[in-house]
């Protein structure tokens, strides 16, 4: 039955390739790949929560335009994500997922809640079906990053149980970060009045998002010695958090939506970030795992690493063909559909 | 409390069950839509473009299902079978990433210019898309069967122990990726979605058919999807044919189950029908005790290839417990049954259109109209057949089931998520098989029905852009 032949490859089974740091290249890009995930379907899921402010037809209709194109790319980064982490730190992914069942399954939930509600909501144009669908894409859009925040608080602050304060707090952050990221988005693809009043909610969103984030830190670090507050990497990155918020209200005002977006991208590389620093050389505080005990052999790394570095230079070409096909501000009378 | 390895498996298979028809009807459209696509750019004509712009819209709603249940799938594995997980991560864990990021990606963003962009960019680019999307859901299908191959014949890997826990490692990327069963699968698996696929188009086309309202986009609905039958259900038999003779060589315990065979025996018929002549040969099926109608030798024969009076060997010799034998003996048989009443409707339709009469069968469309979703159904048999049919391994040889699920996981919980997903998954499949029904019903060319065979046929209703 187990006719093992070994055959070929004993240069990729003898260690990293080049000599490489993979392990911490790895623990990096895994993050990286959650970070660009939050940054993507983030103004998805920040549309969505706005969504709740449009009441006209047209409007709404606007919004689901902007994200109709883009949203299902944007997704596939959890994919990518939860199909690295499971590749690359198998034990990582086994007993952070089974550790936090339930919310697992509560992220899950949210978002087949929120990626079925636009299908839906344009299905049919009756009021009452448009209502319903209306509001489960808001709440679908509302509960995923809260979700997402709260098992990212869970990972960092080695939570056992369903969440802690910190964990509660770290959802909510997210939930504000996503909507800064989905008001700049509409800074992009909207015009006029739509694009105005996101945009004072987006600034609004941002300096909640501020005080959610250090109210996050603050309680998260009194429970777990890992997270070290007063080191220079934490602190550098609440600083460049804080220059980017400024950078995102002033290029707002200013009508400099491009800027303003990748401030606000700035700013979700930036939490990631933090919360990789925070982590390193830990990657599950919980069980007190290395990234040095779980990572997988020398063979499975260097495959990964040759795919990875062939494949993400081509999907950044499919995402630049995808968004500059659909460059500008969403066209009068454009839908979903 | 349940049994947290019970409830874990039961909604393993409830996810699966519903997951897979959606790839089903993606990856089995995409050629279709490649063609129309194609036809349109090259003739101009209104038809290509009406039926490329109405199937792009099953074709949409079916990859967001596809993909908010398909994540599910994938997280289940950390969450329910965990332990699994932390073993096999190195060879399962590799070809999902892979998935992700050579074709779900290139899936995902092209659709997006697909399902939005035939205004926004050029007839060139807009092809490319079509075939780009079709490019990733097949090759996502060739990621999730390598893993899916890999636990029915494992291959190129050491197992060790780390402290008390077993770990895969992969030694031999090459003979794990391309184990022997990846190929019988995959083509099994593709010809299976576009044969589903060519049956839900020929059974819509057949309603309009019947209700006298088909238009010229029914009609060229109804060739296409029958010109594609006529190919894939006579080769899906020939083909799986062959792929048991495999399953036979490589995991004689399901084979066995798939024969309700206990005793070892040499020169073993093949049942061509059994017929149960009490009630517990339907719940607990013996080959000894069945009413059968076989040929004789051929079991044997397709077992070994060319010896007819070669040994199979039964369930009771075999050192493991076995799979549920019922269910793996009962799909089995349905499976090839529904595969040859394929082959007859292709048959009997060609041989109409042969006729030039193709529009003009009651009978033959009820039988199309009947047959519209037994393609997908029997997709789910065949599944039951390869994944109830390895029980009790998770990893042929390697891990059993019950060892691979997660050690934290309380009865409770597992109880609470399956209940769920039972109730959410009950609300999608009817959600999805409402919208499709009201896109078929609103959104394609139709016309008022006339008496039958009239000369003049009126103005086709094209429907409006909203």
């Amino acid at each position: 039955m187990t006719d093992v032949s070994i055959m070929a490859t004993p240069a990729l089974a003898n260690g990293p390739l080049f000599g490489l740091p993979l392990e911490e290249l790895w623990f990096g890009l895994v993050f990286a790949v959650f970070g660009t995930f939050l940054f993507l379907d983030g103004f998805d899921f920040g549309v969505g929560a706005l969504f709740a402010t449009r009441t006209t037809d047209g409007e709404r209709e606007q919004l689901l335009a902007s994200i109709g194109p883009f949203w299902d790319g944007n997704e596939v980064w959890l994919v990518v994500f939860g199909g690295m982490l499971f590749a690359v730190f198998p034990s990582v992914y086994a007993t952070l997922f089974s550790r936090h069942y339930l919310l697992m399954f509560a992220i899950l939930g949210a978002l087949i809640i929120r990626g079925l509600a636009p299908e839906m909501y344009e299905q049919r144009h009756d009021e009452d079906w448009q209502r319903w669908w209306g509001r489960a894409f808001i709440v679908g859009s509302i509960a995923s990053p809260f979700f997402l925040g709260v098992f990212v608080g869970n990972w960092l602050f080695g939570v056992e149980g369903v969440a802690s304060i910190a964990s509660l707090l770290a959802g909510l952050a997210v939930i504000a970060l996503t909507i800064v990221d989905g008001a700049a988005f509409l800074g992009l693809k909207t015009r006029g009045d739509v694009r105005l009043e996101t945009r004072s909610l987006g600034h609004l969103a941002q300096v909640v998002y501020l005080l959610l984030a250090v109210a996050t830190l603050v309680v998260g670090s009194r429970s777990s010695p890992h997270v070290a507050l007063l080191s220079v990497p934490t602190l550098g990155l609440l600083g460049l958090t804080v220059l980017l918020a400024g950078v995102h209200v002033v290029a707002g005002w200013a009508g400099r939506y491009y800027l303003a977006f990748a401030a606000v991208a700035g700013q979700v590389y930036g939490l990631i970030a933090l919360a990789a620093t925070l982590l390193f050389p830990l990657i599950d505080p919980a069980t007190g795992l290395t990234v040095a005990d779980a990572i997988v052999s020398p063979l499975s790394l260097n495959i990964m690493t040759i795919g990875s570095s062939i494949l993400l230079p081509l999907i950044a070409t499919y995402f630049i063909v995808l968004y500059s096909s659909f460059s500008g501000p969403v066209e009068e009378g454009e839908s979903y559909t | 409390m349940i049994d947290p390895v019970i409830a874990s498996r039961l909604q393993f298979a409830v996810t699966t069950i519903v997951h897979i028809i959606f790839p089903v009807m993606s990856m089995g459209l995409a050629p279709f839509l490649i063609y129309f696509t194609w036809k349109e750019i090259r003739t101009g004509a209104q038809v290509y473009e009406q039926l490329r712009t109405f199937w792009t819209k099953i074709f949409a709603i079916s990859f967001v299902v596809g993909t908010v249940t398909g994540i599910v799938l994938e997280f289940e594995f950390g969450t329910n079978f965990a332990a699994f997980a932390t073993a096999a991560g190195e060879l399962f864990g590799g070809p999902l990433a892979l998935e992700g990021m050579m074709a779900f990606m290139l899936e995902a963003t092209f659709l997006g210019i697909f399902v939005f962009g035939r205004d926004r960019v050029s007839d060139r680019l807009y092809m490319l898309s079509s075939v780009l999307v079709g490019l990733g859901t097949w090759l996502s299908a060739v990621w999730i069967l390598v893993a899916n191959s890999w636990m029915q014949t494992p291959r190129g890997y050491e197992v060790a122990t780390e402290s008390g826990q077993p770990i895969i490692s992969l030694v031999d990327p090459i003979a794990a990726y391309a184990n022997p069963r990846f190929p019988w699968m995959y083509v099994h698996m593709q010809n299976a979605a576009v044969l589903s696929v060519a049956l839900f188009l020929t059974g819509v086309a057949a309603y309009f058919v019947w209700t006298n309202r088909d238009t010229e986009f029914w009609r060229t609905t109804m060739k296409v999807g029958l010109a594609v039958l006529l190919v894939t259900a006579p080769f899906q038999a020939i083909h799986g044919d062959a792929y048991g003779r495999h399953v036979a060589d490589t995991q004689p315990q399901k084979f066995a189950a798939m024969e309700a065979q206990y005793e070892t025996d040499s020169g073993v018929g093949l049942k061509l029908v059994a017929i149960p002549t009490s009630l517990s040969d339907i719940t607990d099926p013996h080959a000894d005790d069945l009413f059968v109608i076989e040929i004789p030798f051929v079991a044997s024969l397709l077992a070994s290839g060319n010896d007819p009076s070669a040994t199979i060997t039964g369930l009771s010799d075999i050192d493991a417990e076995s799979p549920p034998v019922a269910i793996v003996f009962w799909a089995f048989r349905a499976m090839v049954g529904l595969g040859t009443w394929f082959i007859l409707l292709a048959f009997w339709g060609g041989y109409r259109w042969y006729q030039g009469t193709l529009f003009d069968d009651d009978l033959l469309a009820k039988a199309f109209m009947g047959s519209s979703v037994l393609g997908i159904f029997t997709v789910e048999l065949g599944w039951i057949v390869t994944e109830v049919g390895r029980q009790p391994w998770v990893i042929q040889g390697v891990m059993k089931t019950h060892a691979g699920v997660s050690s934290s996981l309380t009865g409770s919980e597992a109880l609470a998520t399956l209940v769920g997903f039972v109730g959410v998954y009950t609300a999608l499949l009817v959600l999805y098989w409402y919208v499709v029904i009201r896109l078929i019903r609103t959104e394609a060319p139709t016309r008022q029905p006339t008496p039958k065979r009239e000369t003049n046929i009126p103005e086709e209703v094209v429907p409006s852009d909203d």
